[in-house]
C-alpha cells in the first residue's frame, strides 16, 4: 500500500522531464525511495530503463564488437536466440513460502530428534538428580578462584595496593603452557575410556587374586595333588614348546630345574626320615594307605632329583632329539627295574617288604588320571555292598548277622528312608503342620522299635506294641505312655524273616503317609528293623506326648478326613436336573417322568479347576473369596503387568528395613527425583547432548568382564537354588 | 588346629557416645519375620492416609496488588524473588522468604500484559496495553530517585506477550506479530506473520534455544525457527489455545493450555494429534507453567483452581483451591521443584506447596529415609483398592463438582449419541475418533 502512494508521488523536477520525454515518446519511469524503512517493497526497487525489453539481439552486438568472446559462447547465443521456448513462470508467492516452510519444518524436526535419545535415557532413569549439570566437586585451582574475587573493602584495597607496590605476579598466566598444554592433552572421553581400561584390569587382578584365595583355603590334598600333577603337565608341554621356539629360555628353565633339584638333594626331605615318616613306617605294616603314603613321598624325592639333561651346544642344533632324550636318559640307569620300588633304587631299608609289592606305577599313575572315576567307582561299591547287605539280611539272615552288626545295616535303611522323605518334602508345596505332626509320630516309630524289643518278661507286649506299627492317634497315645528314655541293649533279631520282607519295602515307599490308605484301612502289623543307634531328640518326645495329650480321645484325623472329603465334594460340579414332572407327559402322583425326557433335561456341568490341595493329603485349602479380604484385594491385574504371577511377585519381595539389610532398603526405596534444597534446576542446556550420548546412563558398571558375566550367572543360578530349598525349608 | 572361642567385643555393642543411636543386632532371617506382606500392606495404608492428613499445600499469600494479577515471572538467578505485573499496570516485586512487596513500580497504562527476567536476572521486561515494552533494572534505585526504566521501546500495536532467549540478548513479544527483538535496537529485527493478526502468547524454546511457539486466536499454535525465514508449521485447534509452555528438559514437548476446558501435550514432530490430552478442570483453563524437573505441569483455570499433572497422565494427580481464590489467571512453578505460585482475580498471589503432604525444610536422614519408604509403599500399593481410595480422595467445592458431573453426563450423551448414529449409518461412514484425534482440527505446512 505504502509502496503504491510512493509511486503515485513524484518530485515536481521530474516533471519536467517527464514532459521532454513524453514528448520524445521515450517514456523512463524513475522511481525513488523516500523515507527510510526496514520493510523494503519490491514495488519499487527499479533500475534504470525500466520497461524496456532487453533482446538477445543486443547482447549479440557488444559480442559481436568485442573480438574476446570465443565462438563457443556466439554459438550457444545464436542457438538461444533461434529457441522459441519461454521460460516457465515462477512459482507464485504461497507456494514458495509452503516449500519454504515444509523445508525448515524438516530441518527443525531432524534436529529435535537427536535429543530422542537423552529423553528416552531419561524417562527410563531410575533416578535423576537435578540440577543435572553440576559442578564437580573437585578442588579448583586456587588462581582461578582468586581471579574472580575483586577488591571489596577498603581494607583489601590497602593489602591489594601494597601488593601491586612490590610488584607481586598477580597478573602472571595461572597456569604455565606445559601446565596447559598437559591438561588439554587427554579429552574428557580418552580420559573416560582410559578409565575404564584401568578399572578392567583393576577388576581382572581382583579376581584373579580372589580366585587364588578362594584356591587356596581348599583343604583337599587330593584336588591339590592333582591340580600341581596337571600345572607340572602343562608347564612340561611348555617346555617341549619353549625348547623348539626358545632355546635360550628353555636353557634357563633347565637351569632351574637343576637348581631345585640340587636343593631336593640337599635336604632331608622326602627321604622317609621325619617325624611323620616314622610314625607311618610303623603303621605301614597294617594299614594299606600308610603304605601308599610313603611310597608317593619316595616318588617325590626320585621325581625331583632325577637328573635333567642339558641340552649341549652341539645338540642344539637338534630339539627334536634333544627332548626326546629326555626321557630316554631318565630311565637309563634302571631301565628294567620298578622305579617306585625302593628295592631296587637301594633307598628304602629292608623293613617294609610289603610296600612295594601292593601297588605298581602304572597302577598309580591311572588312579590319579582318572580320579573322578575313581570317586563314582566307590560309590558305586559302595551302594553294591550295601545292597548286598540289605539282600543277604533279608536271604540269609543267620550266616550275614555273625559277620556284621547288625546296627550297621540299620543305619543305612535309615539313611535311605531319610533321603526318600527329602524327596518327598522337595515335592511338596506347602506348609503344614500335620505334616510335621506325621513326621514326629514316624520318627517316634523308629524310636521305639528297638525299646520294646529285648527282655524276655515283656515278651507278648513286645509282639503286640513293638513290632506292629498302628497308625492312628489313639494308638500312637496308648504307645506314648510307655516312651521313656531306656537304655538300649544289643540289637536283638526280627523274629521271622517272613515278617522282615513284609516290613522293608513299605518302610521304603513310606515318603509320606497317605492319609486314606492307612486311615479307612485296618492297621497292619509292620516289622521295622531295630535300632539301637538311632535315638530321636528327647525334645520331641516330650512334644509328640503333649500333642497326644492335647488330642487325646477325639478322632481328629478321621474327622479331618471327613471334613475334606466333603468340601471336595461340595466344590464338585453338581447335576442339574431341569425336568418338570408332568410337562409333555401324564403327570401325578406315583408318576415319574420317563427317562428319556430326564436324560435330555439333565445337564453336566464343567469341572472345575483341580484343588490347589488335591496332593496334600493333610490340608483344606479353602477356595472360598471371603468379603471381608476382597475389599482389600486387587479385582483386576493393573496396568504395567501382564498377569497375575508378575504382579503377585511384585507385591511379595518387601523392601522395608524389617525384611532387608540398609543399603538394599536404601537401594529399593531410592526416590525417582532427587533435587538439592534451595537449587535452581535450569533448563536441559544444548551440551548435555553431546555429553550424554558418549557416556551410558545409568549405574551399571561400566565394563562387563565375560568370565565374570557367566560367573555371575552360576551364582545366580546357586543363588536361585538355594532359595529355592530354603523356601521349601520354610514351607515345611 | 583350629580352636573356636566365643568371644564379646564390647565395640561390637557398645555405643562410643550416650548421642549414638542403639546399635540393634539384627537377623534378617525370613522364618523370625513372618507375615512380610499383610505388614507391608498395614504400613502402606498407614502411610496412605498420614500423607493425606499432613496434605496442607497452602503456605502463604501475597496481598498487595490493588487489581486482579495478569501475569507472574520468576527471578532467573534467585529463588526468593518474583515478579508480578497487575491489571491497573502496577509490577511489583516480592521476596518470597519474607513474604513481602519490596517495591512497587507503575510500569504501565492499562493492563500489564507479561513480564520476563533476563536470563542473567540483572533486569526484567514489561509489556502493557500501552503500546510499549519496558526494561526495568532489577535492583530498585536509590532513595528519593525516581523509579525510570532502563529502556523503552515505543511501538505501533498492543504487545500482548513477551519472553527472553535463555543466553542471547534478544527477545520475542507477540500482538499482531511475533516479533523478535535485539536488547540494542528499538526495532524488531525479525517480523513473523502467517495470515493471523493477534497471538496471545509466544514462548521461546529453553532446550533448542531457536525454536519458538506461538498461540493465535485463530485457534492455532505457530511454530517458529528463528533462523529460518519463514514459520514452520500451523496446528489449528477446535477452540482457541491461551497459553503454552515447553518442557524444560525435553526439547520437543510443550504443552498448551486450551479454552475447551483441557490442556493438550504435543510433540513438535507429529503435531497431527496430541501426545497426550490432559482433562479435569472444569472450565477454560488460562495459564500453564512445568515443574524445572520436567516431571509436572501446573495449569491455572477460570473454575477457580489450579491442577497439577503428570507430563504423560490424562488426569491430574492434585487440586488447589481455596474458597477466597477466584478465576485463576497465571501459575509458575519454582525453580526448584519445590513450590507452586498462583495470581488470581481477587488480587492475591498464592504460594502452594508443589507436594502438598512434604514436610519443608531440612529433613535428617531417618525423616528422609522415612520419607522415601512411605512414598514407595505407596506406589507399590496403589492398585490396592483401600489405598487407591484414600490416596485419590480430594475434595472439591460444591459448584465445581456439580460442573463436573454435569460435564461427565454431557460427554456421556455426546458418546451415547455417537454410538447411535454409528449404529444406525452405514458401516465406516461414521468413523471412530479417539479423544486425541477429537481436538485437532488441522495441520498447516
Amino acid at each position: 500500500m505504502r509502496g503504491n502512494t510512493r509511486s503515485c508521488w513524484k518530485p515536481s523536477a521530474l516533471w519536467v522531464d517527464e514532459r521532454v520525454s513524453c514528448s520524445s515518446k521515450i517514456r523512463k519511469k524513475q522511481k525513488e525511495r523516500s523515507e527510510a524503512s526496514v520493510q523494503v517493497s519490491e514495488f519499487f526497487v527499479n533500475a534504470e530503463g525500466t520497461g524496456e525489453k532487453v533482446n538477445l539481439s543486443d547482447l549479440l552486438k557488444t559480442i559481436e564488437k568485442t573480438s574476446v568472446a570465443s565462438n563457443k559462447t556466439k554459438k550457444q547465443l545464436k542457438n538461444l536466440q533461434d529457441s522459441k521456448q519461454t521460460l516457465e513462470l515462477p512459482l507464485n508467492k504461497q507456494q514458495t513460502e509452503k516449500i519454504q516452510r515444509s523445508i525448515a519444518y524438516e530441518k527443525t524436526t531432524k534436529e529435535v530428534s537427536t535429543w530422542e535419545n537423552i529423553i528416552v535415557q531419561n524417562q527410563k532413569a531410575e533416578q535423576m538428580v537435578f540440577p543435572l549439570n553440576q559442578e564437580s566437586s573437585a578442588p579448583k585451582l586456587v588462581e582461578q578462584v582468586v581471579a574472580s574475587w575483586k577488591v571489596q573493602t577498603p581494607l583489601e584495597q590497602e593489602i591489594f595496593g601494597l601488593l601491586h607496590k612490590n610488584s607481586q605476579p598477580s597478573n602472571d598466566p595461572v597456569l604455565t603452557p606445559v601446565e596447559e598444554a598437559s591438561l588439554k592433552a587427554m579429552s574428557l572421553e580418552e580420559a573416560k575410556i582410559r578409565r575404564a581400561e584401568l578399572q578392567k584390569a583393576r577388576a581382572l587382578q581382583s579376581y584373579f587374586e580372589a580366585k587364588a584365595r578362594r584356591e587356596k583355603q581348599i583343604k583337599s590334598k587330593k584336588y591339590h595333588k592333582v591340580k600341581k600333577k596337571g600345572k607340572l603337565k602343562k608347564f612340561v608341554k611348555q617346555f617341549d614348546e619353549m625348547v623348539k621356539t626358545n632355546p635360550e629360555e628353555a636353557l634357563d628353565e633347565l637351569k632351574k630345574m637343576e637348581l631345585a633339584r640340587m636343593k631336593e638333594r640337599m635336604s632331608l626331605k622326602h627321604q622317609n626320615s621325619g617325624k611323620w615318616a616314622k610314625s607311618k613306617a610303623i603303621m605301614a605294616k597294617y594299614d594299606d594307605s600308610a603304605r601308599k603314603a610313603m611310597q608317593e613321598q619316595l616318588q617325590m624325592n626320585k621325581d625331583l632329583t632325577q637328573k635333567v639333561v642339558v641340552p649341549s651346544d652341539d645338540e642344539h642344533e637338534s630339539n627334536e632329539e634333544a627332548s626326546e632324550t629326555v626321557p630316554d636318559f631318565a630311565n637309563d640307569p634302571e631301565p628294567v627295574l620298578d622305579p617306585v620300588n625302593p628295592w631296587m633304587r637301594g633307598q628304602l631299608t629292608r623293613e617294609e617288604p610289603e610296600v612295594s609289592r601292593v601297588t605298581t606305577e602304572e597302577a598309580q599313575t591311572a588312579e590319579e588320571v582318572n580320579e573322578e572315576e575313581e570317586l563314582l567307582g566307590e560309590f558305586e561299591r559302595k551302594r553294591k555292598l550295601r545292597q548286598a547287605d540289605e539282600e543277604d539280611l533279608m536271604t540269609t539272615e543267620e550266616e550275614s548277622k555273625k559277620e556284621e552288626p547288625a546296627s550297621e545295616v540299620v543305619e543305612d535303611d535309615v539313611v535311605e528312608v531319610s533321603d526318600t522323605e527329602e524327596e518327598a518334602e522337595e515335592e511338596e508345596e506347602d506348609v503344614s503342620e500335620f505334616n510335621t505332626l506325621f513326621r514326629l509320630m514316624r520318627s517316634e516309630k523308629t524310636v521305639e522299635g528297638p525299646k520294646h524289643t529285648p527282655g524276655q518278661e515283656v515278651e507278648e507286649e513286645l509282639l503286640n506294641e513293638g513290632e506292629i506299627q498302628v497308625r492312628n492317634m489313639e494308638d500312637l497315645e496308648l504307645l506314648g505312655e510307655d516312651v521313656e528314655p531306656q537304655p538300649t541293649a544289643e540289637a536283638s533279631l526280627p523274629q521271622t524273616a517272613a515278617e522282615e520282607d513284609t516290613s522293608e519295602p513299605l518302610n521304603k515307599k513310606k515318603r509320606e503317609i497317605d492319609l486314606q490308605e492307612v486311615l479307612t484301612k485296618e492297621a497292619k502289623a509292620v516289622r521295622v528293623p531295630f535300632l539301637p543307634t538311632v535315638i530321636e531328640d528327647e525334645e520331641q518326645g516330650e512334644q509328640i506326648s503333649l500333642i497326644k495329650e492335647a488330642f487325646a480321645g477325639d478322632d481328629v484325623i478321621s474327622d479331618f478326613i471327613k471334613d475334606k472329603k466333603k468340601q471336595e465334594a461340595d466344590g464338585m460340579p453338581k447335576v442339574v436336573d431341569l425336568t418338570l414332572p408332568g410337562w409333555g407327559e401324564w403327570g401325578g402322583v406315583g408318576l415319574q417322568p420317563s427317562q428319556r425326557k430326564r436324560k435330555r433335561f439333565t445337564t453336566k456341568m464343567a469341572p472345575p479347576p483341580p484343588r490347589q490341595d488335591r496332593k496334600l493329603p493333610d490340608v483344606i485349602i479353602s477356595e472360598k473369596e471371603s468379603a471381608s479380604v476382597a475389599s482389600h484385594q486387587v479385582s483386576h491385574i493393573p496396568f504395567p503387568f501382564q498377569n497375575t504371577a508378575q504382579f503377585e511377585s511384585s507385591i511379595r519381595t518387601p523392601i522395608g528395613s524389617t525384611w532387608n539389610t540398609q543399603s538394599v532398603v536404601k537401594k529399593m526405596t531410592k526416590p525417582k527425583v532427587l533435587t538439592t534444597l534451595g537449587a535452581i534446576i535450569e533448563p536441559m542446556a544444548k551440551d548435555m547432548k553431546n555429553n550424554k550420548s558418549t557416556t551410558p546412563a545409568g549405574k551399571e558398571p561400566a565394563i562387563v568382564l565375560e568370565g565374570n558375566k557367566t560367573a555371575k550367572g552360576d551364582s545366580e543360578g546357586s543363588e536361585k537354588s538355594r532359595r529355592r530349598t530354603k523356601s521349601k525349608k520354610k514351607k515345611n | 588346629m583350629k580352636v573356636k572361642v566365643l568371644c564379646r567385643n564390647p565395640d561390637d555393642y557398645v555405643r562410643e557416645t550416650t548421642r549414638d543411636i542403639q546399635r540393634v543386632p539384627r537377623n534378617f532371617d525370613p522364618t523370625l519375620h513372618p507375615f512380610e506382606v499383610p505388614r507391608e500392606y498395614t504400613r502402606a495404608l498407614n502411610a496412605t492416609k498420614l500423607d493425606r492428613l499432613f496434605a496442607k499445600p497452602f503456605v502463604a499469600s501475597l496481598d498487595g496488588h490493588r487489581d486482579g494479577i495478569s501475569c507472574i515471572t520468576k527471578h532467573a538467578k534467585s529463588l526468593s524473588t518474583i515478579i508480578s505485573g497487575a491489571c491497573d499496570g502496577e509490577v511489583k516485586l516480592w521476596n518470597l522468604p519474607k513474604r513481602e512487596c519490596f517495591r512497587t513500580i507503575q510500569a504501565h497504562e492499562g493492563f500489564v500484559r507479561a513480564v520476563c527476567s533476563r536470563f542473567c536476572g540483572t533486569s526484567f521486561f514489561t509489556v502493557g496495553d500501552d503500546k510499549t515494552i519496558k526494561q526495568w533494572n532489577m535492583e530498585a534505585p536509590g532513595y528519593g530517585v525516581r523509579e525510570e526504566p532502563i529502556n523503552t521501546i515505543l511501538g505501533k500495536v498492543v504487545f500482548t506477550g513477551i519472553d527472553h532467549h535463555q543466553t542471547e540478548s534478544t527477545f520475542a513479544t507477540c500482538g499482531q506479530t511475533v516479533d523478535i527483538w535485539d536488547e540494542q535496537r528499538s526495532s524488531p529485527i525479525r517480523s513473523f506473520s502467517w495470515g493471523v493478526d493477534s497471538f496471545s502468547c509466544v514462548r521461546y524454546n529453553p532446550v533448542e534455544t531457536d525454536l519458538l511457539a506461538s498461540c493465535a486466536s485463530d485457534r492455532s499454535i505457530v511454530l517458529y525457527d528463528t533462523r529460518e525465514s519463514a514459520p514452520l508449521r500451523k496446528v489449528i485447534m477446535q477452540l482457541r489455545s491461551n497459553t503454552l509452555c515447553w518442557n524444560p528438559m525435553e526439547a520437543y514437548y510443550f504443552t498448551c493450555a486450551n479454552e475447551d476446558y483441557n490442556l493438550y501435550t504435543y510433540d513438535i514432530r507429529h503435531l497431527d494429534v496430541p501426545v497426550t490430552v490432559h482433562m479435569d478442570h472444569v472450565s477454560a483453563v488460562l495459564d500453564v507453567d512445568y515443574s524445572p524437573t520436567g516431571k509436572e505441569f501446573v495449569s491455572a483455570s477460570f473454575d477457580k483452581s489450579i491442577r497439577i499433572f503428570p507430563k504423560n497422565k490424562g488426569h491430574s494427580r492434585e487440586v488447589y483451591h481455596t474458597k477466597r481464590m477466584q478465576h485463576v489467571i497465571c501459575v509458575r512453578w519454582s525453580a526448584d521443584n519445590k513450590y507452586v505460585l498462583s495470581g488470581s482475580d481477587e488480587m492475591n498471589i498464592r504460594l502452594w506447596k508443589a507436594n502438598a503432604s512434604e514436610k519443608l525444610g531440612l529433613l535428617s536422614s531417618r525423616e528422609k529415609a522415612a520419607a522415601s519408604y512411605n512414598k514407595k509403599l505407596i506406589e507399590k500399593y496403589q492398585h490396592h483398592p483401600q489405598v487407591r481410595r484414600i490416596a485419590r480422595h480430594r475434595h472439591l467445592p460444591r459448584d465445581m463438582l456439580n460442573q463436573k458431573r454435569q460435564l461427565q453426563e454431557m460427554k456421556a450423551a455426546r458418546r451415547r449419541k455417537e454410538q447411535n448414529v454409528r449404529k444406525h449409518s452405514k458401516p465406516g461412514s461414521v468413523p471412530l475418533l479417539t479423544e486425541k484425534e477429537k481436538h485437532v482440527a488441522a495441520v498447516v505446512e
